[in-house]
């Protein structure tokens, strides 16, 4: 019990007890619920042996002005507690404003929003981010432009660096994949072909898919989740803790230190991964070709050199830039983004990853067409 | 009555690497006082701190908070200890993704269970008491000036009425009114709620106006005593702090009278 009431006609006498403390708030209150002041006038309120702690004291104070607001004469018994006045003095201070009435951030207003209200928004903020993402995708132009004609301006400790980060480091993981996926096709190819009786088309298959296609884009896949998401992290941490801003306020041009060199470490790197992904696949294919079909290793070389064009190898290498600019671009892009909140960083760095594989994606549907109208 | 000590350190020995911070620190601060630790940069301050919250382990040496050691503490008992203290870091540690409201909340929800209301008003009330409008309460941390955060962070660490609050440099960046209010506002919770405060401060106003007693970081160890006696102390970097250019122009210290 942390009161005991008694009543006298409309005169109800308060008695307050033990600790009144912010460990015992919820007691406290829900004991407070049952106080029944239903027709009283007065209230006197004797202190007591109770012991409060600020919270204590608060919800003393506030439960009074409670009963006082319903009417009630409320008087201390003896001395008023000698933290009253802090209580009164700092309640008082601001503006009662019930947390319903503050003023909210214009992102949390609903207004009246019909579905073509909430379509055309969506299509306005869509648009938006498109031209944001143009603007960046120019302003990481203009400043190459401009840093290609000092090498330290492109800074090649840094883009070393990035080399060793988004490549050398993930040469065990793509030759795995690139391993794995040559597997896949051969086992299935061979699945099909056997029935057909040609089963050395199997290696057609494997060589071509592999060099093509699947290396570089698996090995840009593995790439954008690794470095795409690194990229944005370690910029939207420089943001959130204000490093960016201090590049810009140094004189340091954020994009040429921050995005320049994660970008051309990654236009190395991921022609030389989609090299080492295209070898591994080879073996992996030809290692199937022997164990599944009984193929003799060298008659998978012959096969594979007829098989693949003097363009092949080629044409699969060669997207890997693009995709390299494509998944830098985007995680650097995300990690500029990120304002204010931890929770930004990680919205973001999502975002660059699901952007990045996408775009990565609808770029090689376009190679795909390119290469068809150029018949190669 | 003889002083009842709320944080004892005894024979604390941190470092890192090669490099030893601290060799066998003693600290005692008593119940009701407010204690300031001073020292130049890089000597170690911070890492106390953090030593005695637990966020680093010390490589020797016992920390006793209301006579219990805390580095033999099992998890459960932990969690107990640290509702009993309040704590605010050096650049605020805010958590970004909440609001001001939401902030002060958490560890009430953490700790207390009380109804939606009650929660709201109640930390709409320490946002007053730190001296900020409900007008911030909706903002993130973000919005806010870094003035602002400063007392956030405190409304955040009194957020459970701890008798034992640690302050690493709160009045560092607040304007010189607001950071008298903010002394103010110590004392008044010291003397009101009993509060112990173990304070880090280079706020040489701060300290003259509402420390009890001073520790010193120098040379690896704690040098801790009253104001005057600390100030009259015969060590270069001590004497160089207190009988400086900057601190000549002070008042008396505090307890001392005007």
């Amino acid at each position: 019990m942390f009161f005991q009431s008694q009543r006298e006609g409309s005169v109800i006498a308060l008695r307050l007890a033990g600790a009144w403390h912010s460990a015992n708030l919820a007691e406290i209150s829900s004991e407070l619920a049952h106080l029944d002041a239903a027709d009283a006038g007065t209230l006197t309120c004797d202190v007591g042996t109770a012991s409060f702690d600020l919270s204590g004291a608060w919800l003393l104070n506030d439960t009074l002005a409670r009963l006082e607001q319903q009417g009630l004469k409320v008087s201390f018994s003896g001395t008023p507690p000698d933290w009253l006045d802090l209580i009164e003095r700092t309640s008082s201070a601001a503006v009662p404003v019930s947390i319903e009435e503050s003023d909210t951030p214009p992102q949390h207003r609903s207004e009246p929003a019909t579905a073509v209200d909430h379509l055309g928004r969506r299509a306005v903020a869509a648009w938006a981010l498109v031209l944001s993402w143009l603007d960046f995708v120019g302003h990481v132009s203009m400043v190459l432009l401009r840093a290609l004609g000092s090498l330290r301006r492109l800074r090649p400790i840094s883009v070393l660096r990035h080399v060793y980060d988004t490549g050398i480091t993930a040469i065990p993981i793509v030759s795995l994949i690139a391993f794995l996926i040559s597997v896949i096709l051969a086992y299935m190819g061979a699945q099909q072909l056997v029935k057909f009786g040609a089963d050395i088309y199997v290696v057609d298959l494997v060589t071509v898919g592999v060099l093509r296609e699947l290396g570089v884009l698996l090995t840009a896949i593995i790439v954008a989740g690794r470095s795409g998401s690194a990229f944005a992290a370690e910029i939207g941490a420089m943001q959130l803790n204000e490093e960016v801003d201090a590049l810009h306020a140094i004189g340091v041009e954020p994009i040429e230190a921050l995005v320049l060199p994660r970008m051309i470490g990654l236009v190395i790197a991921l022609p030389l991964l989609t090299v080492i992904a295209d070898a591994i696949g080879l073996v992996g294919g030809g290692l199937l070709c022997h164990t599944l079909l009984g193929m003799p290793i060298s008659q998978y070389l012959h096969r594979a050199q007829e098989a693949i064009a003097s363009t092949t190898f080629w044409v699969g290498v060669l997207k890997a830039p693009v995709f390299a600019v494509l998944i830098a671009v985007s995680g650097t892009w995300c990690g500029m983004r990120v304002r204010g909140s931890s929770r930004d960083l990680g919205r973001l760095t999502t975002t660059a990853v699901v952007m990045s594989i996408f775009l990565v994606l609808l770029a090689d549907a376009l190679f795909a067409v390119l290469f068809m109208k150029l018949d190669v | 009555m003889s002083p009842v000590p709320v944080l004892e350190v005894r024979g604390l020995v941190s470092g890192f690497g090669t490099q030893l911070i601290h060799d066998h620190l003693n600290l005692t601060v008593n119940e009701g006082e407010i204690f300031s630790i001073v020292g130049g940069s890089g000597t170690g301050k911070s890492v106390l701190l953090r030593t005695i919250l637990g966020l680093e382990r010390p490589r020797a040496g016992q920390i006793l908070i209301r006579g219990r050691d805390l580095t033999q503490m099992s998890a459960a008992e932990l969690y107990e200890v640290k509702a009993g203290y309040g704590v605010t870091f050096q650049q605020g540690a805010l958590f970004s993704s909440l609001t001001v409201l939401q902030n002060i909340q958490l560890p009430m929800i953490e700790h207390l269970r009380l109804s939606a209301r009650l929660l709201a008003e109640l930390a709409l009330f320490k946002l007053r008491l730190v001296g900020l409008g409900a007008d911030a309460a909706e903002k993130y941390p973000a919005q806010l000036s870094g003035g602002m955060v400063k007392r956030v962070a405190l409304a955040r660490a009194l957020a459970l009425d701890p008798g034992l609050l640690f302050l690493d440099e709160p009045t560092s960046g607040l304007d010189p009114i607001s950071a008298a209010a903010f002394d103010e506002l110590l004392i008044y919770l010291q003397h009101e709620l009993k509060l112990t405060v173990v304070m880090i401060t280079h706020d040489l106003d701060s300290i003259y106006r509402v420390s009890n007693r001073v520790g010193v970081l120098v040379d690896k160890q704690l040098v801790s005593d009253t104001l005057e006696r600390i100030a009259a102390y015969d060590h270069p970097w001590i004497h160089a702090y207190f009988q400086g250019e900057r601190a000549r122009s002070r008042g008396r210290p505090n307890g001392t009278g005007s």
